[in-house]
């Protein structure tokens, strides 16, 4: 039997009893970040890094959650588990699992690149890694934050000198504290929809430092708005909600919009490729640090990537998980994460 | 290449016409004389000749960045566009910069034309070692193909309007015709010395817009011109210094495609300028669009296809008359004269395009109706006092066309789409039942929101059942309405039929595919409306 087991439940550990990432309701669940496809409602109990736990909780209401920091082995049964900075989101984590000697470590989602924010990417030698790959395609190659932030800045001051507010589009779990500290550098008129606000609080209320920002409720001013910056989740792109910003300029910052294509699809006036994901490169070094002997490919361009390792003397295998969902599966407004974000910023 | 590539860049970002302006005005306010020669010739259609294959370019990439053929293909279907794909593979620029103005890098490529292939590879390797992201993808797309950027002549004209102290109607002249970009210069190619010696060159198209609503809201029908609104090539006939210059709406010269037209050199009055209709037509009834296909592909035209598609002109114009600019004169006095010019020829292949009577809107509705049996695809109006303006001008004249035919099909294969549709599943094929059987009778790509696009994607990805390099094969489950212009029979397609302009008219929730057309119902509306 596999340490790790793919079930329709989601990856089992049989010597620990318990799921990581489960999509359908268990006993245990080990949860590497609290975005709705890796971390649902209805389990028992959950173990999660102690800066996911208070996301977890606005997400997911009072559940039992246990909590554990970096590299602090955990046991569970006959198994040892241990979680390390995946630098995707704040308390993004791999799991390690230990037994009998071997290990299996599950990236969850990662990216390489220390956004100063999320914790640095740690590479965990391994027998077994379970690897992301949702841009696991050679034409996605990131630039250095440094870089795509100067490009945020530039489109925020010329909106400014044409008098448009700027509407940052950005996930309201991740990449909009990500933008934040980018976009706190340029002004402190800085508003933001619902649904990052309650992010925004929980994090607070945890203790992470992060700029002031400005909830919008029905009774903002309009006037308020003008020349400020906006950040807004993508489901509230292209909806009535925008029309008081008017007139305004849109910039969506996600690693889709690496692809002219995309940018032009969704209508937005800039897009940033800006990604909580590792890169082509990123993916290829994270395997090859682990130096496991077996790499399982999931949620993304698992068919491209994972024939790529084979190629290259990596064996490698796809597999089918409930993440992200299937090969094309793209970051799209209509996506589930998305409804959820909203609702959790209306009943909150 | 900087300044042309972040031209580009805002062009395809924004869907604004007006920001599109204000980004080409600043443009010509600032890029050099022989760069903005290019970038007109460019966005009318003149790119420089193609040099070097994409299948060339292709190799190179993968080569440059060490990936097989496979990992390029699977990239180069999520990105939906050769040049870009490419652009993004590239590793990082490395080398420093020499002479990289749009104007000197198409000179270069010009220069390579007749080299061999390894000289062509050290400038194309060369130059992109050279370049940023955006300007990789500009510079590949002057090598590989057009910009298909959503600019308008119109738009380019209005620009120029706004640097150079020129009417925009002179400027539309000026630019049109056959000048060679890499020989003319800013400066000549707006003078009026250098038009006037270009002997071939048209007139900037007077373009119709679609009647919207009720017809009788445009008017007095005692106002009006009415003729038939011809399916063929909208054209210029042009007869000056002894010579003949057929020009194609879009801005091509096609004189050699068609010898029908040679002998009218002699028939024709020095300085003479005709607006009309190529189309294919026996005994003054025209014929099916798709003969004329048949004739404007190719490069030799052979005697079957003078028998089988022989070519006519309807004219119904007349913009220039013993070499004077007439346009500004009212439509009613240019068609005497059209009249006298065409009678005074008097060869069949000549032919008036004529004026339908009527006396009130009800009855030209009738008659709009039979618009099919005569070929045509509708109906244009021409108020009576109008001058001959330039580009598309609401107000004079109109175009009413009939009802579209439909048919209810099957979805049955579907690919991804290109530029802002990439890595969606967008370009779809079509079905009728015959039997038990589903026969493939059209494809469409049109028609559709970008949230129904969104559903028929999710749909695809659910439910393909086989994979054949790019193409899903998907069940067949979704109904759709599909209208087009016209039908034609064809011995190319297993339907046997080939259809003009077909599109998606909208997604029929309400059927199952069990409630679809048949081959029959196709089979009867060739033998009713194919001729």
């Amino acid at each position: 039997m596999e340490l790790i087991e793919f079930t329709d439940k989601g990856l089992y550990c049989s010597a620990g009893d318990f799921y990581i990432d489960p999509w359908a309701p268990v006993n245990k669940a080990v949860i590497t970040h609290a975005h709705s496809d890796h971390a649902r409602p209805g389990n028992a109990h959950y173990l999660c890094h102690t800066q996911t736990a208070p996301v977890l909780k606005l997400r997911l209401g009072d559940v039992s959650i246990q909590t554990t920091e970096w590299g602090a082995p955990v046991y569970i049964n006959s198994a040892k588990v241990s979680l390390h900075p995946a630098g995707h989101i704040i308390g993004s984590s791999q799991v390690r699992v230990e037994h009998n000697g071997e290990v299996w470590v599950v990236s969850g989602d990662y990216k390489i690149e220390n956004d100063g924010l999320s914790g640095a990417f740690e590479p965990v030698r391994c027998h077994v890694f379970i690897s992301e790959s949702t841009f696991g395609l050679p034409v996605y190659r990131w630039k250095p934050q440094q870089e795509i932030f100067a490009d945020i800045q530039r489109w925020i001051s010329g909106n400014r000198q044409a008098g448009k507010t700027s509407v940052v589009i950005a996930y309201s779990l991740g990449k909009a504290q990500r933008v934040l500290k980018c976009i706190a550098e340029t002004t402190d008129r800085i508003f933001v929809h619902g649904a990052v606000w309650n992010v925004h609080q929980a994090l607070l209320a945890a203790g992470s430092a992060l700029p002031a920002v400005q909830r919008i409720t029905p009774e903002t001013n309009k006037s308020a708005f003008k020349n400020a910056v906006i950040i807004a989740p993508p489901g509230a792109d292209g909806t009535p909600w925008m029309k008081k910003f008017n007139p305004y300029s849109v910039g969506v910052c996600s690693g889709w919009m690496q692809v002219r294509g995309n940018v032009r699809r969704g209508n937005a006036d800039a897009g940033f490729a800006l990604s909580d994901h590792a890169d082509w490169e990123g993916l290829l070094a994270a395997v090859k640090e682990t130096r496991a002997e077996k790499v399982f490919v999931t949620h993304g361009f698992q068919a491209a990537f994972s024939r790529y390792l084979n190629e290259n003397g990596i064996r490698s295998e796809e597999v089918k998980t409930a993440y992200g969902g299937e090969e094309e599966e793209q970051e799209k407004p209509s996506a589930s994460k998305e409804q959820e974000e909203e609702m959790t910023g209306g009943n909150i | 290449m900087k300044t042309f590539a972040s031209l580009i860049a805002r062009l395809g970002a924004s869907t604004k016409t007006n920001e599109k302006l204000d980004a080409l005005t600043e443009y010509f306010a600032t890029a050099g004389d022989p760069d903005k020669v290019w970038v007109i010739a460019l966005f009318s259609g003149r790119r420089p000749k193609r040099v070097i294959s994409s299948a060339l370019l292709q190799l190179w990439c993968m080569e440059a960045a060490n990936l097989p053929a496979w990992l390029f293909e699977e990239c180069y279907h999520t990105v939906g566009d050769l040049g870009e794909t490419i652009a993004l593979l590239l590793p990082p620029p490395n080398l420093e910069r020499n002479d990289t103005t749009l104007s000197s890098v198409i000179g270069t490529l010009m220069a390579v034309e007749k080299e061999e292939e390894a000289v062509k590879k050290a400038f194309v390797m060369d130059t992109w070692m050279q370049l940023d992201k955006d300007e990789r993808f500009v510079f590949n797309k002057l090598l590989t193909g057009n910009f298909r950027i959503g600019v308008s002549q119109k738009m380019i004209v209005n620009a120029l309007a706004k640097t150079v102290q020129l009417e925009p109607s002179v400027i539309a002249h000026r630019i049109s015709g056959n000048w060679n970009p890499a020989t003319t210069s800013f400066e000549a190619l707006l003078s009026e010395k250098s038009s006037a010696a270009d002997h071939s060159k048209p007139y900037p198209f007077y373009l119709a817009y679609a009647i919207d609503g009720e017809v009788s809201a445009i008017g007095n029908e005692d106002e009006w011109q009415a003729e038939w609104k011809w399916d063929g090539i909208r054209g210029q006939l042009i007869k000056r210094n002894h010579e003949i210059f057929v020009w194609s709406r879009g801005e091509e010269l096609m004189t050699e495609k068609f010898p029908e037209y040679h002998a009218l050199k002699n028939m024709l009055p020095e300085g003479l300028v005709l607006d009309g209709e190529i189309i294919p037509s026996i005994e003054n009834k025209p014929l099916p669009f798709a003969l004329l296909q048949t004739r404007i592909g190719r490069k030799n035209i052979t005697g079957k296809n003078l028998r089988e598609a022989p070519i006519a002109f309807f004219a119904y114009d007349v913009l220039e008359h013993n070499g004077n600019d007439i346009r500004g004169q009212p439509l009613s006095m240019r068609r005497i004269l059209l009249e006298e010019i065409v009678s005074a020829v008097n060869y069949p292949v000549l032919i008036i395009s004529p004026v339908i009577e009527f006396t009130s809107w009800s009855q030209l509705e009738q008659i709009r109706n039979g618009s099919r049996n005569m070929g045509a695809e509708g109906i244009m109006l021409k108020r009576r006092s109008s001058a001959y303006q330039v580009g598309r001008k609401v107000g004079d004249w109109w175009k009413w066309k009939v009802d579209p035919l439909v048919i209810d099909a099957v979805m049955i294969y579907a690919q991804k789409g290109h530029g802002r549709r990439s890595n969606l599943y967008t370009d779809y094929t079509f079905a009728v039942k015959d039997g038990d059987r589903l026969i493939s009778f059209t494809k469409a790509y049109s028609g559709l929101t970008d949230k129904e696009f969104t559903q028929v994607d999710a749909f695809v990805k659910k439910n393909s059942l086989e994979k054949f390099g790019p193409v899903r094969t998907v069940k067949p489950e979704l109904v759709f309405e599909i209208a087009f212009e016209g039908i034609a029979a064809s011995n190319r397609h297993k339907s046997g039929v080939a259809l003009r302009f077909p599109r998606i008219n909208r997604w029929r929730k309400d059927k199952k595919p069990d409630e679809i057309n048949t081959l029959d119902d196709l089979k009867k509306m060739l033998q009713t409306y194919g001729k």
